[in-house]
């Protein structure tokens, strides 16, 4: 080994606690980007792979009741590669091992066993034979149910109890994220999709020789919007209401959302740890070279060129960055499989292709690199300029000014301890400012991740104790009169029912139009509440429209604005309608109007579509076995449970999050901190031990470093706090879609949790470096010469 | 108080180890300090003179032997007891004066009369030195005899028992170093601090009580002088 590389391996040796904090902080940069990156492809690859190869549709589209014919039509569309014509009916589930009806989406396979879109995997068994009972179900329901082959179930489809026998099990691309309907969680258990041989569900269905729902490819490059404009033309007069695109369809919705979110948290966590670790790196190696002024002068007095100089502390540099890359890359590669184990949990794939690029790794190394020596060069310049003979006179002693015009001389409030802090916060001021911004990012790293959890806390709060706040939602599989209404209240345990219609309408107003869904309410309702912006519950105006925030953004609606309505069932009327009102929904497109009102545009008369309960927990049992013994219940969604799953959940995910972030926060203020004392302790180990001399004790030698740390946390609590927030807010308003938005929300615990989080670590960093001032050598100081 | 004895050093013997190898910094040094004296140690660099004053200031303890400090045995004493002797007992200067340079003349003077006893106000102590004017200069403003200075009037202004002095003139020119000595000598006289200067510096013994010479860590002579030099006629 060189005699340069030696002392270079020796330095190394020395700062080792220093050189793996900044290790770790760079390790955490390249795990958090590794994972963030190897998921949101694995993700999207996985996606592409399944999309393509089980000919996911490109559009989507249902109708009461349309002939077959009308499907060979749409076939013949100028760029429509492939149609799957099939009936899709919901039912209710009665299922031996569980006391609440489930519920499913029963959907037909043609002969032939595969659909030409939306094609089935199929994981175990066979397809079914035409004219037997016999179904394949989603893989995740059998395994809710331990269902093996030859199990049975029974299903209501249209009024009408039929027993099941499952032959085989699938993965559907439609249904990589199941959701039931009027579910708020994937219910593995409550809701399964199955499918049976068109021959069988037709004609129980009573759809023989027609369809109701329609799937299509189509070809690259062909004009979605003219085709579904078509397709609306040529299913209108059948029920259609309203074709609509892959990007609206829930599960692949869903599924993009999860994209997003991975793919925001590449572009934002990683980065506060490489800014960090430049920053670490530029506090440590500035030191560095200032102590070794001298070193740095004989060299150049020996002879050794510039750049060698140069290269020497650069090497110091690279061998950290190393480090932290490999330590990365081993978490990164961990924290990867962890979210590819847990994707497997929440979504349904086939397979899973977790993408390990070389590139990726590059990525993540030349970024951990470039952050290095940006961080790097200031100190790198300053020796790489310094001239020899400089070098070898020691520097001139560290200039101190009053601050604020004398005040502290003049009038000082402090002891003189204190007084050396402050100057000494004041003399370094970059130091400072870095040390006080890299705090703050731990700070803000662990509000943002805890505030992003209250936010769905309080959306899901506002949803389910604001608004839905029914136990359970009765949908029939069709628009009923309101008789209908009367037989539900008289189920057992019934306390409350209140009717909701859905129709599908397209919505314009002037240029903007889009095809959404009026839920009709009656005036009185007060389990499904609807809330203004303030989140305080209406009361129904008794005409016009009152709609989202979302919709009244996307078509660009003020109240008291008319839009256009055209009902896409029933007469298919259209109506101008006033906007009365602009209300908060956190879900979906919502559109509320009169259910008299909106009965008598559609329907001509007063109809139900689904009937939100409160039931009488005594009685649930009770319920639960009517519901399963009434033939018109096309399906039963139960708030009441979907609150509980949401609670387990959350409770989950939130464990884990803490967990993550907490150790990723404590890594940040642990790195900060740690080095920000050493470095003092480095410069001052002098100063201090003077004050030792001069008969000052250990405890309050050690204040000194400890007033000057503990305002540099102090200080980075407000900035952590207004950095989390401002993260926070770009991140949930990334999250907003159609589907769901998220409100942002921190309550104040979150800020105080962060908070505390960081000064545990700066405190414990603070004593690890109040231990080396207990036990100076007094003398050995002393003797030096700065 | 003057001429009672301040320290009695008895068989007193320090032994470092750096790795396998023992340095014999003091190899039964007997010695007495009376009250009031200034004192000056003499002798070549590793003779054992530094590693005296330490154990005497309560910076470093013993191998082996005593130092009495009126009658109490610094040997016996925590490190908690040590750092209130200091306080209360010890005034030091050093070579490289030890000023904190974020704090001005009066503050680094004001640090100790803040913990102290019984101090003088710093603008006193300042003003039994010369730097009555330089009140709100930081330490990188003065000149080293200044600096030097700010030290002595630091280590006085808690009226301290014994000052303890390093090479106090190592860093300054003769002229520069006069008045260092001057300051010294003032405060010995006035406040009857017992002093106790190490010097590789010939010319300054003329100012001494008496003259401690060092040698291999021992004390090989010790000469009393008969008339003290004023400092101020003191050359090199």
């Amino acid at each position: 080994m060189r005699a340069l590389d030696r002392k270079l391996f020796r330095d190394l040796v020395r700062l080792w606690p220093q050189s793996l904090a900044v290790a770790l902080v760079m390790a955490c940069g390249v795990a958090t980007l590794l994972m963030a990156i190897g998921a949101s492809r694995s993700l999207d690859e996985t996606r592409s792979a399944y999309y393509e190869r089980y000919r996911f549709g490109d559009v989507f589209a249902s109708a009461t009741r349309a002939p077959m014919s009308v499907a060979a039509v749409i076939a013949g569309i100028d760029g429509v590669a492939a149609v799957d014509a099939r009936v899709s009916v919901r039912a209710v589930l009665d299922l031996d091992d569980m006391a609440e009806p489930g519920s499913a989406v029963i959907n037909s396979l043609p002969p032939g066993n595969q659909p030409a879109v939306n094609a089935l995997f199929l994981r175990e068994g066979r397809f079914p034979e035409p004219g037997t009972n016999e179904a394949v179900v989603s893989d995740n329901f059998a395994k809710a149910h331990r269902f093996t082959l030859g199990s049975t179930f029974r299903a209501i489809i249209d009024g009408a109890k039929t027993r099941l026998t499952i032959v085989g099990t699938v993965l559907s691309p439609e249904y990589v994220y199941a959701l039931g309907p009027g579910d708020m969680m994937p219910d593995d258990r409550r809701f399964g999709t199955v499918w049976m041989a068109e021959s069988t569900l037709a004609p129980l269905a009573g759809l023989e020789g027609a369809f109701n729902s329609l799937g299509l490819r189509l070809i690259p490059g062909a004009a979605a919007s003219v085709i579904v404009e078509k397709i609306d033309d040529l299913l209108n007069a059948y029920g259609g209401d309203g074709a609509y695109l892959r990007k609206d369809q829930l599960s692949n919705a869903f599924l993009d959302g999860e994209l997003t979110q991975l793919r925001g948290m590449a572009f934002i966590i990683p980065p506060i740890f490489l800014l960090v670790s430049a920053f670490l790196i530029n506090m440590i190696l500035s030191r560095l070279i200032a102590l070794e002024r001298e070193q740095i002068g004989l060299l150049k007095a020996l002879g050794y060129s510039r750049v060698q100089v140069l290269w020497h502390y650069l090497k110091l540099v690279l061998v950290v960055t190393a480090v932290g890359i490999l330590i990365g890359i081993v978490a990164g590669n961990w924290l990867g499989t962890g979210m590819t184990r847990m994707y497997s949990e929440f979504y349904s794939f086939p397979f899973l292709i977790f993408r390990r690029d070389p590139d990726t790794y590059l990525i993540a190394a030349g970024v951990t690199l470039a952050a290095a020596i940006v961080g790097a060069a200031r100190a790198m310049g300053a020796a790489f300029a310094l001239p020899a003979a400089v070098a070898m006179r020691p520097p001139t002693p560290p200039v101190y000014r009053r601050m604020l015009g004398g005040m502290l001389a003049r009038f000082n409030p402090f002891s003189q301890l204190t007084t050396m802090a402050i100057r000494d916060m004041g003399r370094h001021p970059v130091r400072t400012g870095i040390s006080i911004l890299g705090t703050s990012f731990a700070v803000g790293l662990f509000t943002i991740a805890m505030g992003s959890m209250d936010s769905v806390v309080f959306m899901m709060d506002a949803i389910f104790f604001r608004t839905d706040r029914q136990d359970a939602t009765l949908m029939f599989s069709s628009a009923r009169p309101p008789s209908a209404l009367a037989a539900v209240g008289h189920l057992p345990g019934v306390l409350r029912a209140e009717p909701n219609l859905w129709v599908p309408v397209r919505v314009t107003n002037g240029q903007y139009s889009r095809q959404l869904t009026i839920s009709g309410r009656s005036a009185d309702a007060d389990l499904s509440r609807i809330l203004d912006l303030d989140l305080k519950p209406i009361v129904l105006p008794e005409s016009g429209l009152v709609i989202g925030d979302r919709v009244a953004s996307t078509l660009h609606v003020r109240p008291g604005d008319l839009v256009e309505v055209e009902i896409m069932v029933g007469q298919r009327l259209s109506a101008a309608i006033p906007v009365t009102q602009i209300i908060q929904s956190y879900i979906g497109m919502m559109l509320f109007m009169p259910i008299d009102e909106l009965s008598r545009l559609a329907w001509g008369g007063p109809r139900i579509s689904s009937v939100n309960l409160q039931i009488d927990p005594a009685e649930i049992g009770a319920f639960y076995r009517a519901v399963k013994e009434t033939p018109q219940v096309g399906s039963l969604a139960l708030q009441a449970n979907s609150r509980q799953r949401f609670a387990e959940t959350m409770q989950t995910n939130m464990n884990t999050m803490l967990v993550v972030y907490l150790v990723l926060s404590v890594v940040i203020s642990f790195g900060v901190v740690y080095n920000s004392a050493r470095i003092q302790l480095s410069e001052r180990a002098r100063e201090l031990a003077t004050l030792r001399v001069l008969g000052f004790g250990r405890r309050e030698v050690s204040n000194v470093l400890l007033i000057e740390l503990a305002t540099i946390v102090a200080l980075a609590q407000p900035a952590g706090w207004a950095f989390g927030y401002l993260l926070g807010l770009i991140v949930t308003s990334s999250l907003s879609s159609d589907l769901f938005r998220v409100p942002f929300i921190i309550e104040p615990d979150t800020f105080a949790a962060a908070s505390l989080v960081v000064a545990a670590a700066a405190v414990v960093s603070a004593l690890v470096v109040r231990r080396r001032i207990d036990r100076f050598d007094l003398v050995q100081v002393l003797k030096t010469r700065e | 108080m003057a001429g009672e004895p301040v320290f009695q050093i008895s068989r007193l013997a320090k032994v470092y180890r750096t790795g396998d190898v023992e340095v014999h910094a003091l190899r039964g040094v007997d010695a007495v300090l009376s009250g009031g004296e200034l004192d000056v140690m003499l002798g070549p660099s590793g003779s054992g003179k530094s590693t005296l004053l330490n154990i005497l200031g309560g910076l470093d303890t013993a191998s082996s032997g005593d130092v009495l400090f009126r009658g109490r045995n610094l040997a016996g004493l925590s490190e908690r007891e040590l750092t209130l002797y200091r306080r209360n007992h010890v005034g030091f200067v050093f070579q490289f004066y030890n000023l904190i340079p974020s704090l001005t003349a009066r503050e680094n003077v004001a640090l100790v009369t803040e913990i102290a006893a019984n101090p003088m106000r710093p603008e006193e102590a300042l003003e039994m030195v010369g730097l009555q004017d330089r009140l709100s200069h930081f330490p990188a403003q003065m000149s080293g005899g200044e600096q030097q200075r700010v030290a002595i009037a630091r280590a006085i202004a808690k009226r301290p028992e014994i000052l303890l002095c390093d090479e106090p003139t190592g860093a300054l020119d003769s002229k520069t170093g006069v008045l260092v000595l001057e300051a010294l000598a003032r405060t010995n006289r006035e406040l009857g601090t017992t002093t106790a200067i190490i010097t590789h510096n010939d010319a300054i013994k003329e100012m001494a009580d008496r003259v401690f010479y060092f040698y291999d860590g021992q004390i090989s002579q010790v000469v009393a002088n008969q008339r003290r030099v004023d400092a101020a006629s003191v050359r090199w």
